[in-house]
């Protein structure tokens, strides 16, 4: 069995606890309008590999793992290959490394249950607080990642947050308090991380010739994101 | 023996002999706490280092020289006292008789040093072309030994950098010595040595020994009357911390005034500083304010010292060093940490008197040693881009816990062993050379072996050539760097720094590569991809058209990586084939300083798509922009290279935005200690570590008035940003940046 990867990082210090082999999986269900890795979104890639490649690579970084570290599957979705992401979870673990999971959460099933059970965390982007700008910019409703967190909650598997902070969008007060009472109501979520929203992906787009949705969108400020994490409880 | 300024010491066997490191061991006190105890700058520093940087922006605004003594040959005596602030200074003594002035030092060269005062404006002095009119210095000793084919490969650029225009420096005397027994003691020791040695037979080495050390004992006579001049009298062990640091200063000014070596550095002070300082402390007569004072003083007086260079030497060591490399922290051999309270201090340096180059702050790192001090050390690099590494845990087992860095990467037991520094080879003009069969299409010079050019690149073939050219220059090298030392030990000895060596010292002789991973990414071309040559109207070849997917260095792929170990492997064993000057242990490094820029312009294209003249990556950098999987993946591929083949040094510069580390500080710093955990435990040797973005060193390129102070390390050294010229901050700017996807 092989996955399909779009990208391996073998310094990542955004994507998880500790520095992180992280590994971008190719493909994605959603076509969000905030995305910062369109070149993701087909399934199809040139790379691919096996789990046991995965581990054997990400096991040249042990030393630097530490007591946090480990690998994290990013994507992309990589829920969209979960039997892939289990089996190299499971060998992560026969090996002594930590595994973390960054996704969108807006898929569940038995394959997907199994692979959590392999996850040490997970990174879940609650992208929006309110449907109808999931329906509108995402391409799901915002049920499918609280049933999800629902899910993380039930098997209490350390679960951290994200959200992207977009000007005019979500970079609110509301938004905030409503996030603060997704917190409140799962107590497997032990971190909220908001990610100011960038554009440097805008040559990705030019060079895809398609068009960035949210080109033109500020990024937030300095003093908004403070502001937004202070509102956090 | 026993001394009353000793009171209050553990004894030992550094009672009966000249022994530092046993003094150390009885006698210091292990700081596994955090940074929370350390002062800020008093006003008296602050105002001292105002003024001392008044002096760096009129220096620099002159060009780089403020002044030169064109009248006086700099040695121990020649220059009366000189102060910044006679009322306000703790440690004192200046090279020459004012501040950032610079002294002529002929002994290395007259060429050096008539260009290098012309460069600035001056003229050097009738007197002192007079005095040297009889005298032979050690560049011309060399070039009368100097055979044709050594003179070919220094003008074709295939061995550059060599000591035989200057001082050789890397040589570091114990300082520490002239504090902990006084300057009688020392003198009493040389001449026993010479009295033992005075009944066995005598033939050319003993004999040369025997008037080295009379050159010794002259010279700490010398030191004395030197200390003398300001008020102090050295003869006999220093009796407090403030007068530690004053005689090891001393000592340290006494071997810069008498030599211009291109790396003076200081050896591993701070540890053996904080054993007095604890006893004042205990004694109640010094406070914590008034130690780190004691330790910004002497740091302020090293930020001063300068020697005098010409242009071309900047080409090569850019932004003007002097590599007062001091180590700081490491484990002892029992397991107990070296880190003291005063190695957070003289980091704290970097603080209370502002980021630096100078001294070269280098960090002997541990898996063991204390978690705050790692997580201070990194906090200090994020800060101040100041401070580099080296892994003690590959070190100590191989020279002890008393071993300190010359320059950057060179290791020595401190007052035990020394070195003869021989700069570098370019490996890929070798191989250019080599597949042209003697011929460098730079200089359009023939030299080496003679043979057909290649026709078509087959990797076993290509390698079976490359192989002969490798022997044949080594061979060359060594006898070029015998010639060079003998005439340096005959015509330029380091007296001072010697006498602060035992009489048995053991040597190595340096050698080093540059262009190690334009070397390893041809070759893997030349394997894996399809490289067509195109040659010249002559038939030589000068380009070369590859296609084709090749691994490159710097992705953690062994098909390339092994390329790179072997080949440094294949160079050392060379060179080990020819015997060297007083039986030094051949030794090799890979380190560039700046000189990566000069020797790719002075190389013409290769294989793996590097143009004409375009830079080389400094040290065992992999080239800029070829890797694709991450910094630890580059930091894996440079942690394979072996430090039993390159005992001399594997240099690494690292850079990172503040955003690709971590999302806070807090985070930034402990994933900066696991990066630097994880890379010495897989026994790399050393790194250079940048925090910054590309955006700042663009705007410090465009607008330097705006960063008058921007230190950033470049290959074993640290510089100030706006001392590099501009094609080197072009080149520092070009590298690959570790940005967050």
């Amino acid at each position: 069995m092989t996955g399909h990867v779009h990208s391996i990082q073998s310094l990542g210090t955004l994507d998880g606890p500790g520095l992180r082999f992280v590994v971008f999986l190719q493909g994605c269900n959603l076509r969000c309008k905030c995305c910062h890795n369109p070149d993701t979104w087909d399934m199809q890639s040139e790379k691919q590999f096996t789990p046991q490649e995965i581990v054997e690579k990400a096991l040249h970084y042990k030393e630097y793992f530490g007591d946090k570290g480990g690998v994290t599957l990013s994507g992309g979705e990589p829920l969209l290959q979960p039997q892939f992401c289990y089996e190299t979870f499971k060998l992560c673990h026969a090996k002594g490394i930590n595994t973390c999971l960054d996704t969108s959460g807006n898929i569940l099933n038995d394959n997907i249950k199994k692979l959590l059970g392999e996850t040490d965390r997970v990174l879940l982007d609650i992208k929006y607080t309110e449907n109808d700008l999931y329906l509108e910019n995402v391409g799901c409703s915002l049920e499918k990642p609280l049933e999800f967190l629902y899910y993380l909650n039930e098997q209490k598997i350390p679960t951290t947050i994200r959200q992207v902070i977009i000007p005019t969008i979500n970079d609110n007060q509301n938004n905030i308090q409503k996030l603060n009472k997704i917190v409140e109501n799962h107590s497997c979520v032990d971190k909220v991380e908001l990610l100011p929203f960038k554009k440097i992906c805008q040559t990705k787009y030019d060079n895809m010739k398609i068009e960035f949705p949210f080109e033109h969108i500020p990024t937030p400020t300095k003093e908004m994101m403070n502001k937004l994490n202070e509102l956090l409880k | 023996m026993e001394h009353t300024n000793w009171n209050g010491f553990k004894k030992g066997v550094w009672q009966d002999e000249i022994n530092v490191r046993d003094f150390i061991q009885q006698n210091y006190k292990e700081y596994t706490g955090d940074d929370s105890f350390l002062a800020g700058a008093t006003e008296r520093t602050t105002d001292l280092m105002n003024k001392l940087n008044e002096l760096f922006k009129l220096e620099r605004q002159y060009g780089g020289v403020l002044d030169i003594d064109t009248a006086t040959v700099s040695s121990l005596t020649s220059y009366s006292p000189g102060y910044l602030d006679k009322e306000k200074e703790i440690i004192v003594g200046l090279q020459t008789n004012r501040p950032l002035k610079r002294g002529v030092n002929p002994f290395g060269g007259m060429r050096m040093v008539r260009q290098a005062c012309e460069a600035y404006g001056y003229k050097l002095s009738e007197k002192v072309e007079e005095e040297f009119k009889f005298r032979t210095t050690h560049n011309d000793g060399v070039f009368r030994a100097y055979t044709d084919e050594m003179r070919a490969a220094r003008k074709c650029h295939v061995i550059t950098g060599l000591p035989d225009a200057y001082g050789r420096g890397r040589i570091i005397g114990d300082y520490r010595r002239v504090a902990l027994y006084g300057i009688d003691k020392l003198i009493e020791e040389k001449k026993k040595d010479k009295a033992n040695r005075a009944t066995g037979n005598f033939k050319t080495e003993d004999i040369r020994t025997f008037e080295e050390l009379y050159q010794q004992i002259t010279f700490l006579g010398y030191l004395k009357e030197m200390a003398q001049m300001y008020g102090f009298d050295i003869s006999q062990p220093a009796k407090n911390a403030r007068e530690a640091i004053q005689w090891t200063y001393f000592a340290y000014l006494g071997a810069i005034k008498e030599q211009n070596g291109a790396a003076m550095s200081l050896g591993r002070v701070s540890t053996f500083f904080d054993i007095y300082i604890e006893r004042d402390i205990e004694n109640g007569v010094l406070t914590e304010v008034e130690a780190q004072e004691l330790m910004d003083d002497f740091v302020m007086k090293l930020r001063m010292a300068r020697h005098l260079r010409t242009p071309e030497y900047n080409e090569l060591f850019g932004g003007d060093p002097m590599w007062i490399t001091e180590a700081v922290g490491g484990m002892g051999q029992d397991g107990r940490t070296l880190v003291t309270k005063n190695s957070f201090r003289v980091l704290n340096t970097l603080y209370t008197l502002g980021s630096s180059p100078e001294p070269n702050l280098t960090i002997l790192w541990s898996n063991a040693l204390p978690e705050n001090f790692k997580k201070f050390c990194a906090k200090v690099s994020k800060d101040t881009d100041s401070i580099q590494y080296e892994n003690d845990d590959v070190m100590r087992p191989i020279y002890g816990d008393d071993y300190a860095i010359a320059c950057c990467v060179s290791a020595m037991k401190v007052g035990k062993q020394m070195q003869f520094f021989g700069a570098r080879c370019n490996l890929a003009k070798l191989l250019l050379i080599a597949i042209n069969g003697g011929y460098d299409t730079t200089s359009k010079m023939h030299i080496g072996p003679q043979m057909p050019v290649m026709d078509t690149l087959d990797f076993d073939k290509v390698m079976e050539r490359f192989q002969i050219y490798i022997e044949w220059l080594s061979h060359l090298y060594v006898n070029t760097m015998n010639v060079i030392h003998y005439m340096h030990d005959k015509y330029a000895y380091e007296k001072i720094q010697m006498a602060l060596h035992d009489t048995d010292v053991e040597r190595f002789m340096a050698f080093g590569i540059a262009g190690l991973s334009v070397v390893a990414d041809s070759l893997s071309a030349i394997k894996f991809a399809n490289v067509e040559t195109i040659k010249d109207e002559d038939g030589f070849i000068v380009d070369f058209n590859t296609t084709g997917e090749f691994p490159k260095y710097g992705n953690d792929d062994d098909r390339v990586d092994l390329m790179a170990k072997d080949m440094a492997h294949r160079v050392i064993t060379a060179l080990r084939q020819t015997p060297t000057y007083r039986e030094a242990i051949h030794t090799l490094s890979v380190l560039t300083i700046t000189s990566n820029v000069m020797y790719g312009k002075n190389t013409g294209a290769t294989p793996d798509g590097r143009k004409n003249a375009e830079p080389f990556a400094p040290g065992a950098n992999p080239m800029h922009n070829r890797e694709e999987n991450g910094a630890l993946a580059s930091l894996n591929s440079v942690a394979k290279i072996s430090y039993d083949d390159c005992r001399d040094g594997i240099s690494n510069t690292f850079s990172i935005t503040p955003e690709a580390l971590g999302r806070d500080d807090e985070e930034r710093v402990n994933n900066l200690v696991a990066i630097l955990d994880g890379y010495f435990a897989k026994k790399a040797h050393h790194i250079n570590v940048n925090v910054l973005n590309r955006e700042t060193l663009m705007d410090a390129y465009e607008n330097p008035e705006k960063y008058p102070n921007l230190t950033i390390r470049v290959s074993g050294y640290a510089v100030n940003f706006n001392k590099l010229s501009k094609a080197q901050q072009r080149e520092v700017i070009s590298r690959t940046f570790h940005e967050a996807m």
